[in-house]
This record gives C-alpha cells, structure tokens and sequence, in this order.
C-alpha cells in the first residue's frame, strides 16, 4: 500500500512540472506537438525510473554521513555528501548517454524528431531533482526509490502531454500578438498547475 | 573547417583583442543584451527550471540570483580557458563536471555563512548545475569565446536571469505578503480600511502567471520580440 500511495503522490500531489517546475526548459520547447512530447516524456521516464535508485544505492553506501560502515569501522567517520552534486550528475549523463544510444538504433525517427533534446536530457531539471528530492526524502528501500523515480516520470510524462495537446489547438486562436508562444504557454501552464493543486487535498 | 581558416583566425582574434579596450561597444552589449533584448528567460527560454519555486520572497530570490552569477561567470571562465583542449564527443561531461564543482563550491559557501537561506533554497542550489542557461551559454559561447569576454557574457546572463527572478519575486511578495524583503511594506493603515494580502501570489502557479505577464508587456513594448506562428 505504501507503494501506490507514494507512486499516486508523485504523479499527482508533487507533480514535477506543476508543483516544482522542474524540467521546464525542455517542456516548453518539445511541447510544440503531441509526438515529440511523448518521446521526451518516454525517455524522462526511463532515465528517471533507472538515474533514481542507482543514485539511492549511491547515496546510501558511499556518500551518507556513516554510509560507509560496511567497509569496517574505520570508515564510519567518512562524510562524502558533499560530493553527491558531482556524482549524480555522472551517473545521469551517462545513463543519458545510454539512453542516446539505445534509441538511435531502436527508433531512429524518434532520434530524429527528439533532436538536439535527447543529450539535452542530461541537464534536465527533472532528473537531477528526482535524485536530490530522493536524497532530502531519505527513503526507507531501493524498492520506494525506484517507485518514486517511475511515478515522477509518469508524471512529467502526463503534464507534456497535456500541455502539447493544449498548444496544438491554440495555433488555430487568436491571441494576442505579444502574448504568443511563450506568454501564453506561462500561462496556461500556470493554470494546469492552479488545477493540479486541487489534488493536494488527498491525504495519503 | 579547412585548414587556412582556422590558422587565420586567432590571428584576428589577436589583433582585434590588442585593440579593444576592456569596455568596448561590443562587450558591453555582452553585458547588456541579455537584461532586455536577449534575456535568457523570456526571450531564449533557459533556466526557467530552478527560476519560479523560491520567488515566494526577495530573499531567496536574490541569493539565488547571486549564486548564478558567481557559478556561470566562474564556469565560463573556466570552460573558455579549456576551449581548445576539450575533444568535442566528450565536452557535455566536462561542461557538467566543470559546473557542479562550481556549484559544490557556492553551496558550501552558502552553508556556511548563510545556513537560514540554504535551507529554504533546499535543491534548487543544486538544480543549478542543471540550469539550461549555464550549459547552454557554455556551449553557445564560452566555447567559441575569449576568456574576457565569456566572463562578461556570463555575468550579462546571469544577470538578466537574476533580474526576471528578483522581478517576479517582487511582485508575489509584494501582493503575497504585503512585504518587501521581509519587511512591511504596506502600511497597517491599509489593512484596517479592509486591504487584504493575496495569498495566490504565494502559491507556485502565480509564479508562472506572473512571468507570463511579465512576457506580455516586454513584448508590446519591445515589439521585434513578439512570436510568428
């Protein structure tokens, strides 16, 4: 239970993009068609769902203050946390990096659609703060990490998705001309996000 | 990329550089276009990420804005004087490690003489090694530029990033709380004549809202900005 309740709580109440704004840059520009959107999203979703429990592991057997008690005594005083920017960073890029490759012999239209935006994936806001969110929440297993990495994705996957299908039709409105492209997106975005918050009322 | 061309061009970058003053025209548009013309968060679209969660207040907002500029002119610095010695496949991961160390730095820094706003600011220090627009200036500038002028072009952006957060910080302070920099601002007077603090300022959409207003005047001011499609 404690499962769905976490991977329901990421998805929903601490949706990436409406409650923390993460992973906004890529966002707002792959959101210019649903097709696009949903690769990045795919993509997001794997390299979070693999990037946040190898960091947890990381975190938890070499970084921690005393994570390194398994070594033998000597080491329990070793405080490495300073590092845990440095090191998840070079787990990310080259997780991104696999990811890259993977697609491009799998899905070379995708690749070709996807862009500059796949390596790009590397600095998206998202995954670095899938694993420092993982890192402040202090998890209890491998197993509520990897849960949380999969539900954020999912999440970030639905706010894409619905945002894409959203600017599709507005190219057929007429808005104001200063207002377009990005302005309106904002504020659009700010509006999903003011909806999204009703799910805040849910206690898990 | 022939040969000749390459062999050319450090050798204008050479007499061009013995000419310049330090504050040229030139530089100084490094400096200045990214407040208004080229503003890396309206305009280029970068680092919106870790921008809108911590204008609640000023405060955060412009430490935040601080810590950017210490990192992207640190890192500009550094990356553009290993421009020539970066293989090209690998440059994201020296870009990135580059960064972090830079971040690591500031975020100690900030521990250790500032531990209240650390703590508010929680990841989005972090997120900074992530921040589109410190990799993406990396890439589209330091790169290719001079170590002065990378540095300018990192305080330019840094600064007109700094300068939307500390606006829209402003703004949702302001309505939100009716404070300025923690401080009252609006006076009790007004509260008693039935004046009431906003609170969907405070909330995390207004943040997009507001920069999305914040949009829309620059553009109709500014009108070369405004979008085809």
């Amino acid at each position: 239970m404690d499962y769905v309740n976490l991977f329901v709580k990421s998805i929903f109440i601490e949706n990436m993009i409406f409650a923390y704004f993460l992973g906004m840059c890529s966002y707002l520009a792959v959101s210019k068609t649903v097709k696009t959107a949903v690769g990045l999203g795919l993509a997001v979703i794997f390299v979070l769902s693999i990037t946040v429990p190898i960091n947890y592991l990381l975190d938890n057997y070499l970084l921690k203050p005393g994570a390194m008690t398994w070594l033998g005594a000597e080491y329990a005083e070793i405080d490495l946390s300073f590092l845990s920017f440095i090191m998840f960073i070079a787990v990310i890029a080259s997780m991104v990096q696999l990811v890259e490759m993977i697609v491009e012999k799998f899905a070379p239209a995708l690749y070709g659609a996807l862009g500059i935006f796949l390596p790009l994936i590397a600095v998206n806001c998202a995954i670095l703060g899938g694993s420092l969110f993982m890192q402040q929440k202090s998890f209890a297993s491998i197993g509520e990490s990897a849960v949380y990495g999969f539900g954020s994705g999912i999440g970030w996957l639905l706010a894409i998705l619905a945002i894409a299908a959203i600017r599709e039709k507005i190219a057929y409105s007429n808005v104001p001309a200063p207002l377009r492209g990005l302005g309106i997106t904002f504020i659009i975005t700010g509006l999903m996000a003011i909806g999204f918050m009703s799910f805040m009322g849910i206690k898990l | 990329m022939s040969q000749p061309k390459s062999n050319k061009k450090p050798a204008i970058f050479f007499v061009a550089k013995a000419r310049e003053p330090l504050f040229s025209k030139k530089n100084r548009a490094l400096l200045k276009d990214p407040l208004d013309d080229n503003n890396p968060i309206t305009v280029q679209v970068l680092g919106i990420c870790s921008a809108l969660a911590i204008t609640v207040q000023l405060k955060p907002a412009i430490v935040m804005s601080l810590s950017v500029v210490a990192v992207m002119a640190a890192s500009n610095v550094i990356v553009s004087i290993l421009r020539n010695a970066i293989p090209n496949r690998i440059r994201i991961i020296v870009q990135l490690v580059v960064v972090a160390s830079m971040v690591i730095l500031v975020d100690q820094v900030l521990r250790a003489f500032a531990y209240d706003v650390s703590k508010q600011l929680s990841i989005f220090i972090g997120l900074i090694i992530t921040n589109c627009i410190v990799m993406g200036r990396l890439e589209a500038f330091a790169l290719g530029n001079g170590v002065w002028k990378s540095f300018l072009d990192g305080v330019g952006n840094a600064a007109g990033y700094g300068f939307m957060l500390i606006l829209v910080a402003f703004f949702r302070e302001l309505l939100g709380s009716g404070k300025l920099y923690g401080y009252q601002v609006i006076p009790d007077a007004l509260y008693e004549m039935g004046y009431e603090n906003n609170g969907l300022m405070l909330l995390s959409p207004m943040a997009l809202i507001t920069l999305g207003i914040i949009i829309w005047v620059q553009r109709a001011r500014n009108r070369k900005l405004i979008e085809k499609n």
